[in-house]
């Protein structure tokens, strides 16, 4: 399981930067990023190499901020690995809430992030179906 | 040109004022033993003032009686203010309260009958006769408004158009098809409507025949009332009410447009420093209170409206001799009108307050956009209801706004905001922005 930070931004001009920003200064890394929005409000979604650090600093700047669970997983690099991943939670009626996925430098597959409800679940599904899940470790050291 | 005025029913609208007091008096001694004897929050209150029915022998000794505010409304909701028993009233109607429960006025059939007099006065005000089509666009139902001027147009006999309100296309077919003279809704509707059949390209005097509205529910300006006026070459008449009164009916301005004419042989106006509680001298601006002198089933002594206005005590050119009350200047309470809809910040706040997770740091933000007036209301996003999911935000986001349009009546737009997003001025939010121009400079 890995945490995951999630942020309520208002649909405001500079808003997301000056949350990545307070993250940023405090001397945290983010490794993972992504933005969910509606005409009105958007939820900032990362993953950081030091979580509570970065809870602190977006509170004291005012933030309404959370941790999540979220599972990090690699996808297999090759044709429909994704697809393939994604259909073990499909196939055991786990209900993925959102995904994103990202590439890094350090690992030549795509992570994604899932979040579900059942995390611990998913968890044993993926590595049963013999996909790489990563700890929190790995998912802060990306 | 001299006005032509058209009175409804002179022997009490033009009555001598030695005569008038005299009748004044015997109706509020009347009144007195009645709610002391029938109502136990006033005999209660009475006696706590040390206070009895037989000391009241002028009528300046009224001002010995406690006041009776929409607390004490709260306190005995529903029927508890009532002074006959239920198989006597005929009617309920009600409108907004400071908390998630209304006011509530029962009428008897005598009430109903006393309503539809002060109404068909009304209406005459604005020379309103049995040749007259009068198209009702206030909302009909528990709202005072709708049934208010039903009753008052069926009493004059002319011919009532019950449209009650919304849905312009079909008011502007109505008015022009049905060769309307006469209207009653609210200001901003009027001036709303009379900008839609501008743009619908309908010539008053040609294509309609609209003449005067009588408009109320709402404080409006001066400016206003010009626009509409000149709009749609109409007379634009103030009318004044309040459901704990009555509803409409209460006061009214003639063609004179010079102060609204009190009905004072049925209700008994006070003018009060809202601060000390003292009555102020004749034609001072303060509290406007009402004592209604002959209601039967709701009666109220000494309410307060929280309505700022002065009395002018001046005789008026249309021989009326009820007393008049200028036009509104505001409000002792931060209670808002929108859309003709009293609104009390108080009761969003019970729907805020009520939902777990949720913390009170609201805002409410009130603007004409047009004609319309729009109701927007902020929260802040606090931990305790903030998920990382965009569904479930937007879940909580239309269970407030559904809980608050219950509760309210009215649309309501709502915003979710970032904590401290709202302004706080010496560590207090500024709760109310009301951007609108309702009262005249
Ligand atoms: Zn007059």
């Amino acid at each position: 399981m890995v945490k995951q930070i999630s942020v309520f931004l208002e649909n405001k001009y500079g808003r997301m930067a000056e949350a990545t920003e307070a993250i940023g200064e405090a001397g945290v890394n983010i490794r993972a990023l992504s933005v969910a929005d509606t005409s009105d409000f958007g939820i900032l979604r990362c993953i950081v190499n030091d979580t509570e650090k970065a809870l602190k600093v977006l509170r004291e700047k005012g933030f309404t901020a959370s941790a999540t669970p979220v599972v990090a997983a690699e996808a297999p690099d090759e044709p429909g690995g994704l697809a393939r991943l994604l259909k073990i939670p499909r196939d055991n009626n786990v209900n993925v809430e959102y995904l994103y996925a990202f590439v890094t430098k350090s690992r030549d597959n795509a992570v994604v992030i899932l979040r579900v409800d059942e995390y611990e679940k998913l968890i044993s599904l993926l590595e049963k179906g013999g996909v790489k899940v990563l700890t929190e470790q790995e998912a802060v050291s990306l | 040109m001299a006005k032509k005025h058209l009175i409804w029913n002179e022997r009490y609208e033009c009555m001598p004022d030695s005569k008038k007091k005299e009748l004044q008096l015997e109706r509020l001694k009347l009144l007195v033993s009645r709610v002391y004897d029938k109502v136990a929050p006033y005999k209660a209150k009475m006696d706590a003032a040390g206070i009895a029915p037989k000391d009241i022998k002028k009528l300046e000794d009224i001002a010995k009686l406690p006041f009776t505010t929409k607390e004490d409304l709260a306190a005995n909701y529903p029927f508890g203010m009532f002074a006959v028993p239920m198989k006597k009233i005929i009617r309920i109607h009600s409108s907004s309260g400071t908390t998630g429960k209304p006011k509530v006025a029962g009428y008897t059939k005598n009430d109903i009958k006393m309503w539809a007099d002060v109404m068909a006065r009304t209406l005459t005000c604005g020379n309103t006769t049995k040749n007259d089509v009068v198209q009702n666009a206030y909302g009909y139902g528990l709202f005072t408004g709708g049934l208010g001027a039903h009753y008052g147009v069926e009493k004059i006999g002319a011919t009532v158009v019950p449209i009650s309100g919304g849905n312009t296309k079909r008011q502007i077919l109505v008015m022009k098809d049905f060769g309307v003279t006469k209207m009653c809704c609210t200001p901003s509707y009027c001036l709303f409507l009379s900008e839609a059949l501008r743009e619908a390209g309908l010539e008053p005097g040609r294509d309609i025949k609209l003449n005067t509205a009588f408009l109320g529910a709402e404080p409006w300006t001066r400016e206003l009332r010009e626009q509409v006026e000149k709009n749609i070459s109409i007379d634009a008449i103030d009318i004044y009410g309040l459901t704990e009164v009555i509803g409409p009916g209460v006061s009214s301005e003639c063609m004179e447009k010079v102060g609204l004419h009190i009905f004072d042989d049925n209700f008994y106006p006070e003018v009060v420093d809202p601060d000390t509680q003292q009555p102020l001298p004749l034609g001072e601006k303060g509290e406007l209170v009402f004592t209604t002198l002959t209601k039967e089933a709701f009666p109220v002594v000494r309410y307060r409206t929280r309505d700022i206005t002065r009395l002018i005590p001046e005789k008026c050119a249309c021989g009326r001799t009820h007393i008049r009350m200028e036009r509104l200047t505001g409000r002792t309470d931060d209670m808002l009108i929108i859309r003709g809809v009293n609104v009390y910040p108080s009761q969003i706040e019970s729907v805020i307050v009520q939902i777990p997770g949720l913390e009170p740091h609201y805002q409410i933000l009130v603007d004409r956009q047009g004609a319309m007036d729009m109701l927007e209301v902020w929260i802040e996003v606090s931990p305790g209801i903030f998920t990382d999911n965009i569904k479930g935000l937007e879940k909580l986001e239309k269970r407030i706004r559904g809980e608050m349009e219950s509760v309210l009546g009215i649309g309501v737009k709502l915003k979710l905001v970032e904590p401290k997003a709202i302004q706080r001025s010496e560590g207090k939010a500024q709760r109310i922005i009301d951007r609108r121009t309702v009262y005249d400079k």
